[in-house]
């Protein structure tokens, strides 16, 4: 096959899966917001990445202070929290300054947070320059362990693995087993009554929307331990996170891992025995033949509409 | 007379804006701006193109695609290799390995035509190419989405995924398409230099006026029973289902009616311009486009054109002047435009003049001044 061995096919399978789960961790955690937001309350958010990347921005930021203080061994953990904190406040003052007026709209939403991801990057730009920045790590994230003498994995991917797999639990016990949750679940479904039993609906959508972003920025925080951020780093995993959402089938949580897993096992072992463009385009091709076929994606739920 | 009238040019009031519009670009712009710039305005009518398509498609139809982009870039493409194809020939090219075949093809060791390069050595053929390749891509998509009742955000992103996917491809086949750069020094049409300072004047006036008869076809088009379905389908998709009428038939047309309209924007962009990229097919400019059309009004065949202009204009002085300002504006323009003003331009226009009917007052004081019958210009007065 191709010119390798068996032995060499399984290895390189191996790796290239690998490299794969640290695409699915941060499509996951990027999707994982994005389903919320658009899954439930029906708003297309372009500027997604955009929120990826001030939480990129805020962990890179917090390592340059992490260095002058000498504590780089530890500031990961504040750096993932300080990133949902920040995305989740900016998320929550998008919505109440802008989405909460076109929620009857959904088209002129996308079109609007497009705008505001434009203006997000040239922000990014003007304050931390056009280059790429990354973050220092601390030590237990570099490095790798070798299970056998062939096979190479790093570290910091199983870190951002371990990490896209508690905030998934997070998100599924919020939305199934807390009151937030319920009363998200409850406004979806019906709006008009969750508010006679007195939710707050209004309030309830602009939780929601800064949970989503604040999800976002633990993305980019997880980000910058496999690549270094730049202000467009979060336009380039855009495309491929709406992808992700809505060929899993908006509104549910398996869809989104199970697509987010498909999606960047696809890319990453395409990519090596293909170049990396085609790779990419056969994976996506595939995904719209499919959705064509099946519209509603992988795990919709069968509802009369 | 007033039939034609109404049903070409929307009425009296719409054939005085088209009027205007015409004079401006045919008369005014070739007079009063020197070549570079009368260029430039050039390209921005070849854009004017798509925001007209996507005024037909977003606007009446209520289908908002973020592929449109990929439309123009595959009409300008279409263009493009002929016109390769006709710039290296055999003698231009002898210091190739393989003489005859495009440059960037003898870079990436291909040594004979590609199979689909070859139906663009015929000009007929290419012209039927630029029209047939982008429709019958918008019939596929359309069918596949429309008759499975795929509508709203989800054909929206489906559409920027095709558009992504389509850039990605052109990219990456650098043999076959050029790759990043896109296809370059394009010299001739049929023997016919277009770099010269007389081809760009008469390429300018040939697209100008295909502008302004796509406009006035695509009045005809709305202002037909189809155009009321279109309409009536944007605002209750199932009622118009439930009256018998084939709802995704009616969608699959304006959808590749739409990207033929794109795809002659884009082969006259090739031919202006001289040279088509892979930079005009992707995501961005595909959102860029509908932001042109949502400027001048996402309503208004017309305002579409000024919002092509404009939005173009303000691109081009800022990224001279200003570069980091403009991304500022543009995305202010978004969100700006979203949600104060739906209607763009043209809707701004409609809400001041509404107590001034130009058709009306151009008339009068046409009457006043040569105290003749204005029932000459068609309607009473």
């Amino acid at each position: 096959m191709f010119g390798y061995s068996m032995e060499e096919v399984g290895n390189i399978v191996v790796m290239q899966g690998f490299s794969g789960l640290s695409l699915f961790s941060v499509l996951l955690l990027m999707a994982l917001g994005l389903a919320i937001i658009f899954g439930q309350m029906g708003v297309i958010n372009m500027a997604h990445g955009e929120f990826m990347t001030v939480g990129a921005y805020t962990t890179v930021f917090l390592s340059k202070m992490a260095v002058e203080f000498d504590i780089v061994n530890s500031y990961f953990v504040f750096a993932i929290i300080a990133a949902f904190i920040l995305a989740f406040f900016i998320g929550y003052f998008v919505e109440y300054a802008l989405i909460r007026h076109l929620y009857k709209r959904p088209l002129d939403t996308l079109l609007a947070t497009w705008g505001l991801s434009l203006v997000m990057q040239q922000i990014f730009r003007s304050t931390f320059g056009a280059k790429e920045v990354s973050a220092e790590l601390p030590e237990w994230l570099l490095g790798s362990f070798k299970p056998t003498p062939d096979i190479d994995i790093p570290i910091n991917g199983v870190f951002v693995m371990g990490l896209a797999l508690i905030v998934t639990v997070g998100v599924y016990l919020f939305m199934f087993r807390s009151r937030g949750g319920l009363r998200i679940r409850a406004t979806v479904q019906n709006r008009m009554m969750a508010g006679a039993v007195g939710i707050n609906t209004q309030k309830v959508d602009r939780l929601t929307f800064a949970l989503g972003c604040g999800i976002a920025g633990v993305a980019g925080a997880a980000f910058t331990t496999i690549a270094s951020t730049g202000p467009t780093t979060g336009s380039l995993y855009i495309v491929d996170s709406f992808m992700v959402v809505v060929f899993g089938g908006a509104a549910s949580l398996m869809g989104t891992i199970a697509s987010a897993f498909g999606i960047a096992q696809a890319q990453s072992i395409l990519q090596f025995f293909m170049t990396s463009s085609m790779g990419k385009v056969s994976t996506l091709m595939t995904i719209v033949i499919i959705l064509m076929m099946r519209p509603e994606g992988l795990f919709a739920s069968k509802v009369r509409k | 007379m007033t039939v034609i009238l109404d049903k070409c040019f929307g009425g009296k009031q719409g054939a005085v804006n088209l009027a205007i519009l015409a004079i401006l670009l045919l008369v005014i712009f070739p007079l009063w701006l020197d070549l570079f710039r009368l260029g430039l305005i050039g390209k921005y009518v070849t854009y004017a193109f798509v925001a007209v398509s996507l005024v037909l498609l977003w606007g009446n139809g209520g289908i908002l695609s973020l592929g449109q982009g990929m439309f123009f870039g595959l009409g300008g493409y279409c263009m493009a290799m002929f016109l390769k194809l006709e710039a290296s020939d055999p003698i231009s090219t002898k210091i190739q390995t393989t003489p005859g075949i495009p440059d960037f093809m003898d870079w990436n060791q291909i040594t004979e035509i590609p199979w689909f390069w070859q139906p663009f050595k015929s000009f007929p053929l290419t012209v039927f190419f630029v029209l047939a390749v982008p429709t019958f891509l918008a019939f596929i998509i359309g069918y596949a989405m429309f008759k499975r009742r795929v509508g709203g955000v989800y054909f929206a992103i489906i559409t920027q995924a095709i558009a992504l996917i389509l850039s990605i491809l052109i990219v990456g086949q650098q043999g076959y398409t050029g790759g990043v750069n896109g296809i370059t020094d394009l010299k001739t049409l049929l023997g016919w230099d277009i770099r010269t300072d007389s081809a760009k004047y008469v390429l300018y006036f040939i697209n100008a006026s295909l502008l302004i008869g796509v406009i006035i076809l695509s009045n005809y088009v709305l202002s037909s029973k189809f155009g009321m379905l279109l309409l009536a389908m944007r605002d209750k998709e199932e009622r118009v289902r439930f009256s018998g009428y084939d709802v995704s038939s009616f969608k699959i047309f304006i959808f590749c009616y739409a990207a033929m309209i794109s795809a002659i924007g884009g082969a006259m962009f090739t031919l202006q311009i001289g040279f088509m990229s892979p930079s005009f097919v992707g995501i961005v400019p595909s959102i860029e486009m509908v932001i042109f059309a949502a400027v001048g009004g996402r309503m208004s065949l017309i305002g579409a054109v000024y919002g092509a202009l404009l939005v173009n204009f303000g691109k081009t002085m800022f990224s001279e002047n200003f570069p980091e300002l403009w991304l500022f504006l543009m995305g202010g323009l978004f969100i700006a435009v979203v949600m104060f003003f739906p209607d763009g331009l043209a809707g701004v226009y409609r809400d001041h003049a509404k107590n001034f009917n130009l058709a009306d007052w151009l008339i009068a004081s046409y009457t006043k001044w040569f105290k003749k019958d204005a029932n000459m210009l068609g309607d009473k007065v």
